[in-house]
């Protein structure tokens, strides 16, 4: 099991306290939000694709663990002006690897909670006035 | 670090810690080789010695079906059963032996009641009264009951300190009040509620009451027919005993007039190709094999309970709730959840602000040895109404410590400081942010 320094790596309170690009995007074409609901960590991202699916830009927003937000933060400044094909391809197996620390079950689904909600945003155009 | 005052404990209020000793697992490392502090006993309790050698004890020499052999050990098991099933009465002072069902649990007792007395005899328009701190298990059985039947479910609010609102519960018991199903103890909040006051009340306003007693017949002496209580629902697991079994307590009269619930083996009279009539109490509502074993082994944990006593387990567990009640008052920006000490069982809750449940529960796991419940504790309901989406759990039983408190203290006061803001920047890899 790891310990805790282990868990919370510098670098990953580093982007819990000091996230990429948290916030909203007004101009987003695509959305998707959703929770954990055993302990309430939600995640919101907005992307902004382009015609030849690119990601002009992203931005995610969301409340919970450590490891929710961190892992949320990592997963958005890595798919920043990657392409569609980019975020279907990369697996969750990926995502733990992006985060570090070996996690355990109940904590890999904090981690792959924003994974998850990326790879239903593509797929989650904002219609106009309702953008689920 | 700011030091606190100092918070007494009055150790003549507890239990000899000699008692720890009958407990193996209480001598397990956690974490980061941590010795444990078991604070998590609201989602179940450890086993004392005596439990694990009654479950070993049946395996190695009585074990066989229930109330079907003739052969030796049927004959054994059954006779251990059924004094399970005694040792049950006694507990709780049940009237009647067969006014005893073991279940599965809590969660299948509550069931059985929502299903077969539910669907029997609630209509459309009737009304169901829960309240706003009910465990899901007292929530969601109800709400498919209403689904199915067409009655209204009604909640009782809260008070701003998380007890039950007694006043506004007097407004919602109406003549269309079929029943009141209530907790006896709050696993989120803590808070006692007043169940014989409740009973009373709704008995007068011609309701039934189920009281949701698993937070409440481990800690505290229940007695059925002086609560005049209709059905009374708890776990084995809760109480020093095995999960997968727990007990429905019914008036003989109304779990006569309920038809069965599941039905299979055990529970028929006769059975022919399209019809079957049901068995007498208890077997009526205990189709298959019921939990032999885990009944026995509850039985064993009521002789432990009973040899300590719950009026002194139940000091016990006040002593150290006050106690980290108040350690934990004096943390800033640390919300408690729920009333004064002196209104709640023994667990404490609480939430902070900028840190989640799981950073709590992670590095008091990993650093401090000490086990808690982070989440929701299956009362969505009540976190939502709390403006909170999860919360930290400490809940005691009669093997805790006040040294096990300060460890929680000590451990919670670290987290703070782990997670304070200190003006950390990601490393930039984007050059255009």
């Amino acid at each position: 099991m790891p310990s805790e320094e282990e868990l919370y790596q510098e670098h990953i309170l580093d982007h819990y306290e000091d996230p990429f690009h948290r916030g909203h995007l007004t101009s987003a074409t695509h959305a998707h939000e959703d929770k954990n609901p055993l302990c309430g960590d939600v995640v919101r991202i907005e992307l902004e694709l382009n015609d030849e699916g690119k990601i002009k830009n992203v931005y995610f927003d969301g409340q919970g663990c450590v490891i929710s937000q961190a892992s949320a933060s990592m997963l958005i400044e890595e798919m920043y002006g990657k392409t569609i094909d980019d975020i279907k391809a990369f697996t969750a197996e990926e995502m733990l690897a992006l985060y570090g620390p070996r996690l355990t079950p109940n904590r890999q689904k904090c981690c792959l909670l924003s994974w998850k909600v990326l790879q239903s945003a593509v797929h989650s155009p904002v219609a106009s006035g309702d953008e689920n | 670090m700011t030091t606190t005052p100092a918070i007494a404990i009055d150790r003549t209020a507890l239990l000899p810690v000699a008692l720890r000793n009958d407990f193996p697992i209480l001598s397990e490392e956690v974490g980061d080789h941590q010795p444990l502090a078991f604070l998590d006993n609201a989602a179940s309790t450890q086993r004392p010695r005596q439990v694990i050698d009654a479950l070993s004890g049946v395996y190695e020499r009585t074990y066989a079906n229930v109330h079907r052999g003739i052969h030796t050990l049927s004959e054994l098991s059954t006779e251990q059963y059924e004094t399970a099933r005694r040792s049950v009465q006694r507990l709780i002072n049940a009237r009647h032996l067969h006014e005893v069902i073991f279940t599965s649990g809590t969660t299948a007792s509550i069931n059985t009641v929502a299903r077969s007395w539910g669907d029997a005899n609630l209509r459309p328009g009737d009304e169901v009264l829960l309240s706003v701190m009910e465990h899901h298990s007292n929530l969601v059985p109800w709400q498919q009951t209403a689904e199915r039947t067409g009655a209204v479910l009604r909640h009782i609010p809260l008070t701003d300190d998380g007890r039950l609102d007694m006043e506004a519960f007097e407004r919602l018991l109406t003549e269309r009040t079929k029943l009141v199903a209530v907790a006896a103890v709050s696993n989120t909040l803590g808070t006692i509620n007043p169940v014989a006051e409740i009973i009373a009340k709704a008995h007068a306003a011609g309701a039934l009451v189920l009281i949701d007693a698993a937070q409440s017949v481990p800690h505290l002496a229940v007695d059925v027919q002086a609560l005049d209580v209709d059905f009374l629902a708890f776990s084995g697991h809760k109480m020093l005993g095995p999960s997968g079994v727990g007990v429905l307590y019914g008036k003989e009269a109304l779990l006569d007039a309920m038809p069965p619930f599941l039905g299979g083996g055990s529970m028929i009279n006769e059975v022919k190709l399209s019809s079957f009539t049901p068995a007498a109490l208890p077997a009526k509502f205990e189709a298959g094999t019921p939990p032999i074993v885990p009944a026995i082994g509850m039985s064993a944990a009521i002789d432990y309970l009973q040899s300590i006593g719950l009026d002194a387990i139940h000091r016990h567990e006040s002593e150290l709730t006050r106690y980290a009640y108040d350690a934990l008052s004096q943390i800033e920006g640390l919300r408690i959840l729920g009333p004064a000490p002196e209104h709640r069982a023994g667990l404490v809750s609480f939430a902070f602000e900028r840190i989640h449940a799981h950073e709590f529960a992670q590095v008091l796991n990993d650093q401090f040895g000490v086990a808690v419940r982070a989440g929701h504790h299956c009362t969505q309901p009540l976190h939502a109404h709390l403006g909170i989406a999860a919360s930290t759990r400490a809940s005691f039983y009669l093997y805790n410590t006040p040294e096990e408190v300060d460890r929680l203290i000590e451990g919670v006061l670290a987290v703070q400081r782990m997670f304070a803001p200190q003006g950390r920047q990601r490393k930039r890899r984007q050059p255009d942010e």
